[in-house]
């Protein structure tokens, strides 16, 4: 299949030869269309965010207030901080300018004048990769004053961060931009009526923007067509775990997970032919599914909510059969209470007590009623929180117990056993 | 306090936000990069600079994980035990960083060369194990290519 987020271009990272590839010739389409066409191609493209939570890019956009009485923003998320997620980094290093392009798209769509991008602190060398880009971009006249003599002014900035996941979450991000800790914050208002410094804000991941400049060259029809109809396009996908060949793959919409993990082209099957045992589709918050049920599950959005997950980041973690679940889900519970900011008690709290009864699971410690107090504790948890962060803390924990109850069962202490 | 050059970053950072407060994080960054750590003295420099109290600075020094408010070895080890990572080995990566500095997680060795920290998921999880040092990533480590990159660093 034709790649178009990372095409297998040598040296696309760079202006030349992106500009020989057709390169921000969607930005000058785009400067002699109206803002409303443009949003409107992007609305009939079906793009769905590549963030996590699949929200059609088209609809967030015509939320934004029309008109130019006050500034207003686009923050694109960078921080990429997910685990089992590595995607966006591949567009920092290897394409970046379809991304800048894309923000660029954005901003003239939205009448944005400054977009923020805002990259996790420990992407520092991916920082000053996509910072050169930008460099290169300014100097051609594409970023900046008066783009390409239209008129139209926009600056992207990159912004670091510097060590927290929360900062992922849109509203944690602006806090983090606006110079303050990663708090998330009550909604609404919604960051289309007051974002970052108060003002209209759009929050976009990094991929997200990367496929605009498509549906802009090659029309929405032409994007909505590549595969599947409601969450169409080419997305990226990373494979890690126990494969043979972890990475990050572009495919289309819809490719079945068994495919991504077994097929040579992609993950290329389990090491030492082992069968597998689970997989996490979408990074960590995702639930996990069970080896044997992923006959017929695809990655797309429809087809893992079908199966009982999401598609999350794609970040697709495989575990093979000599894998001990309660060690993961005791290490996927440790993240979300390190990464907890704390202000809302139930997850403050439950998920540092998710961690400690895992502890005791891990050390075959639990009792039997522990497993369904485990369960309490992440039912109690869910939804009752400012931010996602919660349930994404919850899922996991409530999958596992669903779906691999038997190694819960199997850790629980057994007195009459310990006697014998 | 910073430097001349290093003011002179942070002051062209201002134009970007409509705020000064907003440079915080890069200023703290530039910071670092001068001293090593960020202390005390200079969370209320930078605090200052930014016309905002010294408390704010330190709250948002303490909050992000990559800020050290502490003086650190010469080469920060810091290596992911995230999931992706320990599917495929990262216990022994760290055993093999804590054997070669001699220190347990958190810790720095005694000749102030060596500090080793657990990370969260860097985003490097399809090269797993991996483990950073500054701003270079390591990947698909084995205990053995650990051995030879650590006897590297002088
Ligand atoms: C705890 C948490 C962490 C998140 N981390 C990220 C992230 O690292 N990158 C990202 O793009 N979205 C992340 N999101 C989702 C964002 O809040 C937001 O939905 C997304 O950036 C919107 O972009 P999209 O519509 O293009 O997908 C996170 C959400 C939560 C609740
Ligand atoms: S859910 Fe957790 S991370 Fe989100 S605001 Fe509440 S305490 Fe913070
Ligand atoms: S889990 Fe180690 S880099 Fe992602």
């Amino acid at each position: 299949m034709e790649k178009y987020i990372l095409p297998d271009i040598p040296d696309y990272h760079k202006l030349e030869v992106y500009e020989q590839h057709g390169g921000y010739q969607a930005l000058r389409k785009v400067l002699q269309m109206k803002p409303d066409e443009v949003i409107e191609e992007v609305k009939k493209s079906s793009l769905r965010g590549r963030g996590g939570a699949c929200f059609p890019t088209g609809l967030k956009w015509s939320f934004m207030p029309k008109g130019n009485d006050r500034p207003k923003y686009l923050c694109v998320n960078g921080d990429e901080s997910e685990p089992g997620t590595f995607k966006d980094r591949m567009i920092f290093e290897f394409n970046p300018h379809q991304m800048i392009e894309g923000i660029l798209i954005g901003c003239y769509a939205m009448g944005i004048t400054t977009a923020y991008l805002y990259i996790r602190g420990e992407y520092r060398k991916w920082i000053k990769m996509v910072d050169a880009a930008l460099a290169d971009a300014y100097a051609k006249g594409y970023v900046g004053e008066n783009i390409l003599g239209s008129g139209f002014s926009t600056n992207i900035y990159t912004h670091s961060g510097a060590g927290a996941y929360i900062c992922g979450e849109e509203s944690a991000l602006m806090n983090s931009i606006e110079g303050d800790r990663g708090y998330p914050r009550v909604k609404p208002p919604f960051p289309a009526a007051k974002g970052v410094f108060g003002m209209p804000t759009t929050i976009n991941n990094v991929e997200t923007m990367t496929n605009v400049p498509l549906i802009i060259n090659k029309g929405a029809e032409w994007y909505s067509k590549i595969g599947v109809a409601k969450h169409p396009g080419p997305i990226l996908v990373g494979i890690s775990g126990h494969v043979n060949k972890p990475g990050v793959y572009e495919v289309p919409t819809g490719v079945p997970l068994l495919t991504l993990i077994n097929d040579p082209q992609y993950g290329g099957g389990v090491p030492n032919g082992k069968k597998i045992k689970a997989v996490i589709p979408g990074g960590s918050s995702t639930m996990v599914l069970r080896g044997e049920n992923l006959e017929g599950v695809c990655m797309d959005a429809d087809s893992l909510k079908a199966a009982g997950s999401s598609v999350g980041t794609a970040g697709l973690i495989v575990m093979d059969e000599d894998t001990d679940m309660i060690k993961v889900i005791k290490r996927i519970s440790h993240f979300y209470h390190h990464e907890s900011c704390g202000q809302c008690t139930p997850c403050r709290e439950g998920t540092g007590w998710m961690e400690k009864m895992l502890t005791r699971f891990e050390k075959g410690e639990a009792r039997e009623e522990d497993i369904e107090i485990l369960l309490d504790v992440a039912n109690n948890i869910e939804g009752n929180t400012i931010c996602a962060l919660g349930d994404a803390a919850a899922w996991p924990v409530q999958s596992f117990i669903k779906r691999f109850r038997e190694e819960f069962e199997n850790k629980v202490e057994r007195k009459e056993t310990a006697a014998a | 306090m910073l430097t001349p050059e290093n003011l002179q970053k942070v002051e062209a950072l201002f134009k970007r936000y409509p705020t000064k407060k907003a440079v915080m994080l890069s200023a703290l960054w530039i910071a670092q990069e001068q001293e090593g750590w960020i202390s005390e003295e200079m969370m209320r420099y930078i605090g200052d600079l930014l016309e905002v109290p010294y408390a704010t600075v330190l709250g948002v020094v303490t909050f992000y994980t990559m800020y050290n408010d502490k003086k650190i070895g010469k080469y920060h080890i810091e290596v992911c035990t995230n999931v992706s990572c320990m599917l495929r080995g990262s216990g022994k990566i760290l055993d093999t960083v804590e054997k070669h500095c001699g220190v347990k997680l958190g810790e720095t060795s005694d000749d102030g060369k060596f500090t080793v920290s657990e990370v969260e998921c860097m985003g490097a999880c399809g090269g797993a194990p991996m483990l950073a040092i500054g701003e270079e990533y390591y990947e698909n480590l084995t205990p053995e290519k650990t051995e030879q990159l650590l006897s590297r660093l002088k």
